[in-house]
């Protein structure tokens, strides 16, 4: 008991209402991140990932100047810059990341112009630090049932190419072959991305929430041997990451009292902890120092 | 004489890529339970003609003609990743209904039947593990099997030999020539090297020049036909029961070929 009272889990955890809807929007979050993300992954587009979560941030910014709901903004902006990435269909793995390239760094000029205007034009001083580094806390309960439908619309989508997608990531003529339309399958891929990216982003903030969208997939995918093993390890990894992030910021203002910690920090915290253990229960298992890299991260 | 019923028949197929036409004119029939290979050198056109077979780029002029159902693909080259969380049992059960959107319900007779291909080719003893973690033959086994599984009556497959070692070799040409006959298959299997492949195969497609002979190895395999298909003289040596092409002097005959519309020589 005295564990759970210095969590100040009975302290009002529950019944602080910025709590619910984070763990509410964190976990419907971390949830599509973690499925999402695991494609991702393994179709080696985790710096496409990276970049639509930043450039999802220069909508998060038009969305302050313009006073509507930043998660469409974040959703707008997202799915546009994975239309324009799937619509240029590039299949060279170095054409791909020069276009993602040229992608984030027109996203990110965009978002510099839309922070500045945020902060001059419309006096919203904390606009770049929530859009950038995200602000669980201070998410308007008016987002949940949104969050959620869109929470619920990426998940939908991809269990719908579940099959298809894991054939293309075989082999792309395999897949053609095999009488998978590629090419609707890519892109029904890429707006679940940008669903994920921008709940991720609304999270944990666009800067950050490619940790969650790659970090736990990541982790999982050490590990486990079965696609299906592989979502739920994610799915696990990603919810125990968020809600434990939430509860240790909350618990924070009472380290240094009234100035809680940022719960993006705690939330990135868990999930590194949750690769390096995924990492060494990897290596283990291989009963070498060297285990084979892991897929994704060969982008960087 | 062709009596059997075409699996396959091209027709004077032609087909540029980009400003460079690829294959000029090629013709040839492939019957059910055939095993026939492809050969020619790297870049005469052999992954171009297997891609316009399946549909993946246009032909420019001439017909390719497929019976209907399922068509088994190996494609050349695939990296499998060791990340990936598949195993080789997942890669042959993708290969049953990986197309089909959704999910899709736990089956019996869906698991015997990828347990009965894993069976077929041998690869039973690693169906649990990740297939990326596998040998090269051995992931040739499981993506035979993958390309099997909805009993094609077309097997195509894009250099399969190549990169494995002289037992795999045998191994696989072995194993293809078998499972051609139990699942009633027509296979159709391009290689650089015909030699692996003589002992086994009906027919061989020579492709060289853009134009294509066919006809059983013997026939087909003579200094006199190939010198006539290359447009030059070759001549075709047989060392320690090996085949060897070697190219002589380009000669006039390069020139007569070009004038000849009738690049297809078919021998019976």
């Amino acid at each position: 008991m005295g564990a759970i009272s210095a969590f100040g889990l009975m302290g009002g955890f529950w019944s602080n209402q910025p709590v619910r809807v984070a763990l509410a929007v964190g976990g419907g979050a971390a949830l599509v991140c973690a499925v999402v993300g695991l494609s991702t992954v393994m179709r080696r587009q985790a710096f496409a990932g990276h970049a639509l979560a930043d450039v999802s941030g220069a909508g998060g910014s038009a969305a302050y100047l313009l006073g509507i709901n930043p998660l469409f903004g974040f959703l707008g902006m997202a799915a546009g810059a994975a239309g324009v990435m799937e619509w240029a269909q590039v299949r060279d793995a170095r054409e791909r990341d020069l276009l993602t390239g040229v992608v984030l760094g027109a996203g990110l000029g965009l978002a510099a112009l839309l922070l500045y205007l945020d902060m001059t034009v419309r006096s919203v001083s904390g606009a770049a630090i929530t859009v950038l580094f995200g602000s669980m806390f201070t998410i308007p309960p008016s987002i949940v049932p949104v969050a959620l439908a869109v929470a619920a619309a990426a998940l939908v989508a991809s269990a719908l190419i579940f099959r298809p997608l894991l054939v293309s990531t075989l082999s792309v003529d395999l897949a053609r072959a095999q009488g998978v339309s590629v090419r609707t399958t890519a892109l029904i891929h890429a707006m679940a991305l940008a669903l994920a990216v921008s709940l991720s982003a609304m999270t944990v903030g666009a800067i950050l929430s490619t940790a969650l969208l790659i970090g736990p997939a990541a982790a999982a995918l050490r590990v486990a041997r079965r696609p299906a093993s592989a979502l739920v390890l994610a799915a696990l990894i990603g919810l125990v990451a968020t809600w434990g992030g939430i509860a240790l910021a909350y618990q924070s203002y009472y380290w240094t009292p009234g100035r809680g910690w940022p719960v993006s920090f705690f939330i990135v915290m868990l999930i590194i902890c949750a690769y390096l253990v995924a990492s060494g229960i990897a290596r283990l298992r291989a009963g070498a120092p060297d285990a084979p890299p892991l897929s994704g991260c060969q982008e960087h | 004489m062709n009596t059997g019923e075409a699996v396959l028949a091209l027709e004077r197929v032609a087909v540029t890529l980009g400003e460079r036409p690829v294959l000029r004119e090629v013709s040839f029939r492939l019957e059910a339970e055939q095993f026939c290979a492809l050969i020619g050198t790297n870049g005469s056109g052999k992954t171009t003609l297997l891609r316009a077979i399946l549909g993946f780029i246009r032909v420019q002029s001439g017909r390719v003609d497929r019976a209907a159902g399922a068509v088994g693909y190996v494609p050349q080259k695939i990296t499998l990743d060791p990340g990936l969380p598949l195993r080789a049992r997942d890669v042959v059960a993708l290969g049953l209904d990986g197309a089909r959107f959704g999910t899709r319900l736990p089956s019996k007779a869906r698991t015997a039947r990828v347990q009965q291909m894993l069976r077929a080719v041998g690869a039973e003893e690693f169906a649990e593990q990740r297939v990326g973690a596998l040998s090269g033959g051995q992931q040739q086994r499981v993506l035979l099997a993958h390309a099997l599984v909805r009993r094609p009556k077309l097997l195509l497959l894009d250099e399969p030999l190549a990169n494995l070692d002289v037992g795999s070799t045998a191994e696989i040409v072995a194993l293809l020539r078998r499972l051609s006959h139990e699942f009633g298959a027509a296979v159709l299997l391009s290689a650089h090297d015909m030699n692996p492949l003589l002992p086994a195969v009906d027919r061989i497609v020579y492709l060289a020049n853009g134009c294509a002979v066919s006809g059983k190895a013997d026939e087909v395999v003579r200094t006199e036909v190939l010198s006539r298909l290359y447009g030059y003289h070759v001549d075709v040596l047989r060392v320690h029961g090996r085949v060897v092409v070697v190219a002589g002097a380009r000669d006039e005959s390069r020139e007569a070929l070009e004038r000849d519309p009738v690049h297809t020589i078919t021998v019976p």
